[in-house]
C-alpha cells in the first residue's frame, strides 16, 4: 500500500497524549494536582458532548400532550427523531420528530411564516395541550422573531405557545438545561393546587427512561407521599401548570434541573433536595430523606418497611452477582457528575471497583464528591473524548465500560464489556428494581463467553494480567 | 398516527407545512461518511459541536463502529464575528491527536449562513500550522438546509476527486476502474470491488468505507479505523480506463464521474444502482467496456441462479403492492427492481426533490400507471397517502418501523439508517447476488405475513 499510513498505527497505553489544553480536566486520584471543570470544549477534541439544543430538547422531549416543533433545517429535528427510551402512559405526541426544515429560500427570505403555518397545522391536527418551539443554529442569523410568532399562536389557539431558545451555538448540552428550564417555568404557577395535599413532592430531571418515572412513583405512593408532577417524564402540560402546589421538590439529574429547582424555590418557596434512584443506597437515602423531611410518623414507618421489605427481596440474588463480579474494574463516562457517584457506589455493591469516571458536564462541587469516594489511582475525567477514554480503558485495564452509543464501540473495539446507561436505554436502571437489572446488564455483558475469543483479550489471558 | 383530531388540517393535505418525521437527515452526515471511507481521513465539521456528536450517533447506531468526527465547536461569538480561530484551533487539536493523512472539512448550516471563507481559512490555517499544514484540509459545502445527506455524500464524493485527482499522476502498471457506488452497505462495496476483479480490474473505490465501518475486533486501539481508500489512489482516478458512477440523480451530471470525464478523459459510465437483473447487467456491461472482457462465468452462474428464484418465487409475490422510501437514487433502483419482479410500487418516496427525480422513476419503470411518485416527503405524508392503497408491503428504513405499525404490513429494512435490526452494514444489494439477497428477503416476508395471518398457522407452504 505504499507509506504507513499514521492513522492506522495501534495504540498503546501511553502512545495517546492528552491535548495541552485539556490537561487541568484529566486528574488521578493520588496526584496531587488541581482539577478543572465547567469548561467549554476545546475545538478538535472530538468532544463526546452534544450542543445547547440538543441539553433542551433532551429535558423537555417526554413532554407527551405537546407539540415539539424544532425550528431549522431538518438535521436537528431527525437526528432525535424516537431515539429515546422516555415512556408515556397516554399520549405520544412526543414520539414524532417535526420540523420547519428550513430550505434555501427561507435562510434568504427568513423562516417566520413557514414556522406560523407548521405550527397552526400542527396545533390544529394534534389538538396538544402545549407547544414548544425549539430556535436553532441559523433561526437568529436569519432574523425571525420566534418570540412574536409563538405569542401570535398563542393567542390564536389558546394554549401556550413556549420558544426554546437553544441555538446549538449558545454552548454545551448544559446551556440548553437552562433554556429548557426556563421554558418550563412558564408553565409553573398557571394550573389550579387546591387539591394538592400537605404530603406532596415533584420529581426534578426523572425522565421515565423505561418507565423509571412509574416505579419511583410508585414508591412514594406506597409510604404515603403525593407526586403532583414528573419533570419531565410522562409528563403532562397540566401537571406541570401545577407543580407550584406540591411541598417538597426531588431533583434527580441535578445538571438539567437544579436551576429550575432553585426558581421554583425563589418564585413559589418550595425547597429541594438531591437525590438519586441509582442503586439500592442511593435510593433507600432518597426515600429516607423524602420521608424524614415531612416528618409524618406514619410515612416515616412506612418508609423503613418498604426499604427493608425491597431490599430482603433483593440481597440474595445481588450477593449470586457480587460473587460472579468481585474484583473486576469498571469505567464509567456519564451526563453529570450526581449520577456517575451513584454508580461507583452500585458497582462497590457488586464488588467492583470503578478505575475510570468521567462526565460530560459535571460541576465542581459533584465532582469534589467524586474525588472524595473514589479509590487511589482513580482516573476522573471531565468533557472527555474517545482517544482519551480508550487510553485509560486500555492503561487502567479495565472489564467494564458504562456510558451511551457514543462511548459502545470504544468499548467494544477493545474487547470491553459494555452497559448502555444513557437516555436510549429500554431497560429501567433505578430504583430496587433497577439495581437488579443494572446487576443483569453488567454480569450479561461481562460474563460472556465472546471475550475469550477476541485478539485483545485472547492475546492476554485474564490470569496473566494484575 | 398518533391522536390525530378529526377537525381539518387548515391548509388541505398537501403541501404540508411542517416536515413530519423526514425521511431524509442532512447534507454533513452524507459528507461524513464519505471521509470516512478515505484511509487517515478524519471528518471535520465547522459549526456547532452538536452537529458532529448527533452524526456520529446516528452513524454509530447503523454501523456499530467508532466514528469520530471532529468539529470546531462555535460559540456564541463566533456565530457572530466568524468561526475561524476556533477553526484554527481545531485542525490544530484535531492533527495532534489524530495524525490524519487527510482532514475532511464540512460546512454546517451555521458556518454556511454567516458566509465562512472556507477557502481562505484553510489557507491560512495551513500557513499557521507550518509542517502539519501539509495535511491536505478538503473542503466540501454541505449547507443543512439545502438537499439532504444524499446529496451532501455526492457533493462530497466529487469534492475528494477535484481535490485530488491529477493528469500527473504516475502511469498505472495495470488497467483499473474508478467506482461510484453511491451510498451503499459495506457488503456491497465489497461485492463492487470483487466484481471489478472478476473482470480483471483493479478498483478505486469512491469512497470505501467497507473496513472502516465494518472492522475486525482490534487488538489495540486505532486512532482511526483501518481500511479506506488511498490519497494515492485518488490522486490516480485522472488515469483510470474508466469510471463507472451508480445513480440515478447523477446520470442528470454533476457528479465526481462527470469531472473526470470532462477534465481528464476518463470516460464514464453512468448507470443507477445495480439491483435487479437488468440494472445487474447493466454494471456487468459497464465493467465489460471498462475491461474489455466478456462478463465472467462465475457471475453469469450467478445470473442464472437468480432467474431460477425470481421463476420459482413469482407466484408468492404476484401482484403484490409495495411502498417504496429511501434515498433518491435507492429508491427509484428498489422501484425498477419491483416491478421486474411483478411487485407494483404503488408509491415511491423520497425526503428530497432532486431535478427530474419523478423523470428518472418514470423512466426506470417505464410506465407510471398506479404509481404514485412522492418526492420532497416524509413518512406523515406518505402513511397519509398509504391509507387507500391497500399495500402488502414497506421497503424503508429504520424509521419506516411506525409506519409498517400502523398499516399492519410488513417492512423489509433496507438502506440507512437501520436502528432496530442488527447487521445492515452486511447487508448486501448489489449485483445478482445483492439482488437473490434482497428477493429472498422480500419473498420471505410476504410468506411470513401470510403464515401469521393464517387461523391454523401451517408449516408448509
Amino acid at each position: 500500500m505504499g507509506m504507513e499510513p499514521k492513522g492506522d498505527r495501534m495504540s498503546g497505553e501511553n502512545d495517546i497524549a492528552i491535548l495541552e489544553g485539556r490537561k487541568g480536566q484529566v486528574w488521578e486520584k493520588g496526584s496531587g494536582a488541581s482539577f478543572v471543570c465547567d469548561k467549554a470544549s476545546l475545538s478538535g477534541s472530538v468532544t463526546q458532548r452534544a450542543c445547547a439544543f440538543c441539553g433542551s430538547r433532551v429535558v423537555l422531549y417526554p413532554i407527551a400532550d405537546a407539540v415539539h416543533l424544532v425550528h431549522g433545517p431538518i438535521g436537528c429535528a431527525a437526528y432525535n427523531w424516537d431515539i429515546r427510551g422516555a415512556l408515556s402512559s397516554g399520549p405520544q405526541m412526543h414520539r414524532n420528530s417535526f420540523s420547519t426544515d428550513l430550505a434555501e429560500r427561507e435562510v434568504i427570505f427568513g423562516g417566520e411564516k413557514k414556522l406560523a403555518a407548521a405550527l397552526d397545522e400542527l396545533i390544529a391536527a394534534y389538538r396538544p395541550k402545549a407547544a414548544f418551539v425549539y430556535s436553532t443554529c441559523i433561526v437568529g442569523l436569519i432574523g425571525d422573531d420566534v418570540a412574536a410568532i409563538c405569542k401570535t399562536a398563542s393567542a390564536r389557539h389558546g394554549i401556550p405557545v413556549i420558544q426554546v431558545d437553544s441555538p446549538g451555538f449558545k454552548g454545551t448540552k448544559k446551556l440548553g438545561y437552562q433554556a429548557a428550564c426556563d421554558s418550563i417555568s412558564k408553565l409553573i404557577g398557571t394550573g389550579d393546587t387546591s387539591k394538592i395535599g400537605p404530603l406532596s413532592i415533584n420529581l426534578l430531571g426523572e425522565f421515565n427512561i423505561a418507565g423509571e418515572a412509574w416505579m419511583i412513583r410508585e414508591y412514594f405512593e406506597k409510604i404515603g407521599i403525593e407526586v403532583v408532577s414528573t419533570m419531565t417524564g410522562d409528563g403532562r402540560v397540566d401537571d406541570i401548570r401545577r407543580a407550584h402546589g406540591a411541598k417538597l421538590n426531588l431533583v434527580q439529574c441535578s445538571g438539567s434541573m437544579t436551576a429550575l429547582a432553585k426558581k421554583m424555590e425563589a418564585d413559589h418557596g418550595i425547597p429541594f433536595k438531591r437525590v438519586s434512584f441509582f442503586g439500592m443506597e442511593d435510593t433507600a437515602k432518597a426515600i429516607y430523606d423524602t420521608a424524614d423531611y415531612f416528618g409524618d410518623e406514619s410515612v416515616k414507618a412506612r418508609a423503613a418497611e418498604l426499604v427493608k421489605a425491597e431490599i430482603a427481596a433483593l440481597m440474595p440474588q445481588i450477593k449470586e452477582y457480587r460473587k460472579k463480579l468481585k474484583g473486576r474494574r469498571a469505567a464509567l463516562y456519564v451526563g453529570g457528575a450526581f449520577k456517575a457517584l451513584s454508580l461507583v457506589t452500585a458497582l462497590r455493591v457488586l464488588g467492583m471497583q470503578t478505575v475510570l469516571a468521567g462526565t460530560q458536564t459535571g460541576n465542581a462541587d459533584d465532582y469534589a464528591a467524586l474525588r472524595e469516594i473514589c479509590d487511589p489511582g482513580t482516573v476522573i475525567v471531565d468533557d472527555s473524548n474517545p482517544l482519551e477514554l480508550a487510553k485509560f480503558v486500555i492503561e487502567k485495564n479495565v472489564d467494564l465500560f458504562i456510558g451511551g452509543v457514543k462511548e459502545r464501540p470504544i468499548a467494544f473495539k477493545l474487547g470491553v464489556a459494555f452497559c448502555d446507561h444513557n437516555h436510549e436505554r429500554k431497560i429501567p436502571l433505578a430504583g430496587f428494581k433497577g439495581m437488579l437489572n443494572f446487576a443483569e446488564e453488567v454480569a450479561s455483558s461481562v460474563l460472556s463467553p465472546v471475550w475469550s475469543l477476541v485478539p485483545r483479550r485472547a492475546m492476554a489471558p485474564r490470569e496473566a494480567r494484575s | 398516527m398518533m391522536e390525530e383530531s378529526d377537525i381539518a388540517v387548515p391548509t388541505g393535505p398537501e403541501p404540508l407545512h411542517a416536515t413530519r418525521n423526514a425521511c431524509k437527515v442532512c447534507a454533513p452526515l452524507g459528507a461524513s461518511m464519505v471521509f470516512k471511507g478515505i484511509r487517515g481521513c478524519l471528518p471535520f465539521l465547522h459549526g456547532s459541536q452538536g452537529c458532529a456528536t448527533y452524526i456520529r450517533r446516528y452513524m454509530i447506531s447503523h454501523f456499530r463502529e467508532p466514528v469520530d468526527i471532529a468539529s470546531s465547536s462555535f460559540t456564541e461569538e463566533d456565530a457572530i464575528f466568524g468561526g475561524s480561530k476556533n477553526f484554527m484551533a481545531g485542525v490544530e487539536n484535531a492533527i495532534r491527536q489524530y495524525e490524519p493523512e487527510m482532514i475532511g472539512v464540512a460546512t454546517t448550516c451555521l458556518s454556511e449562513t454567516i458566509g465562512e471563507n472556507m477557502i481562505a481559512m484553510i489557507r491560512d490555517t495551513q500557513a499557521m500550522l507550518g509542517q502539519s499544514g501539509k495535511t491536505p484540509l478538503v473542503h466540501v459545502s454541505t449547507p443543512s438546509y439545502s438537499g439532504s445527506h444524499s446529496e451532501g455524500f455526492h457533493a462530497a464524493v466529487k469534492a475528494v476527486v477535484k481535490h485530488f485527482a491529477s493528469a500527473d499522476a504516475p502511469e498505472p502498471d495495470a488497467p483499473f476502474v474508478n467506482i461510484m457506488p453511491g451510498m451503499v452497505s459495506c457488503a456491497d462495496l465489497r461485492h463492487l470491488r470483487e466484481i471489478a476483479g472478476l473482470f480483471g480490474l483493479r478498483a478505486v473505490m469512491l469512497p470505501d468505507y467497507s473496513e472502516t465501518l465494518e472492522g475486525e475486533s482490534w487488538a489495540g486501539y486505532h486512532r482511526l479505523s483501518p481500511g479506506g481508500t488511498g490519497i494515492e489512489e485518488i490522486v490516480s482516478s485522472a488515469k483510470a480506463r474508466g469510471s463507472i458512477e451508480m445513480s440515478h440523480t447523477l446520470t442528470m451530471g454533476g457528479g465526481a464521474g462527470e469531472y473526470l470525464s470532462k477534465t481528464f478523459s476518463v470516460p464514464l459510465s453512468s448507470i443507477g444502482m445495480p439491483i435487479g437483473v437488468r440494472a445487474s447487467d447493466s454494471l456487468m456491461a459497464a465493467f465489460a467496456s471498462v475491461s474489455g472482457n466478456p462478463t465472467p462465468q462465475i457471475l453469469l452462474s450467478e445470473r442464472g441462479r437468480l432467474l431460477d428464484a425470481y421463476v420459482d418465487a413469482h407466484k408468492y409475490i404476484a401482484g403484490k403492492r409495495a411502498i417504496v422510501v429511501g434515498d433518491p437514487d435507492f429508491s427509484i433502483a428498489l422501484a425498477g427492481f419491483l416491478a421486474e419482479i411483478g411487485i407494483k410500487p404503488v408509491l415511491v418516496a423520497c425526503g428530497t426533490n432532486p431535478k427530474n427525480w419523478k423523470g428518472l422513476l418514470a423512466a426506470e419503470l417505464g410506465s407510471m400507471e398506479g404509481v404514485t411518485a412522492m418526492p420532497d416527503s416524509d413518512h406523515h405524508r406518505l402513511g397519509l397517502a398509504a391509507k387507500e392503497l391497500k399495500a402488502d408491503l414497506i421497503l424503508g428504513t429504520s424509521k419506516a418501523a411506525p409506519l409498517s405499525r400502523e398499516l399492519g404490513i410488513p417492512l423489509v429494512r433496507v438502506g440507512f439508517p437501520i436502528h432496530d435490526r442488527f447487521g445492515a452494514q452486511r447487508q448486501l444489494y448489489s449485483g445478482y447476488r445483492g439482488t437473490q439477497q434482497l428477493f429472498d428477503r422480500i419473498v420471505n416476508s410476504i410468506m411470513e405475513a401470510k403464515q401469521n395471518a393464517s387461523p391454523i398457522g401451517y408449516s408448509y407452504i
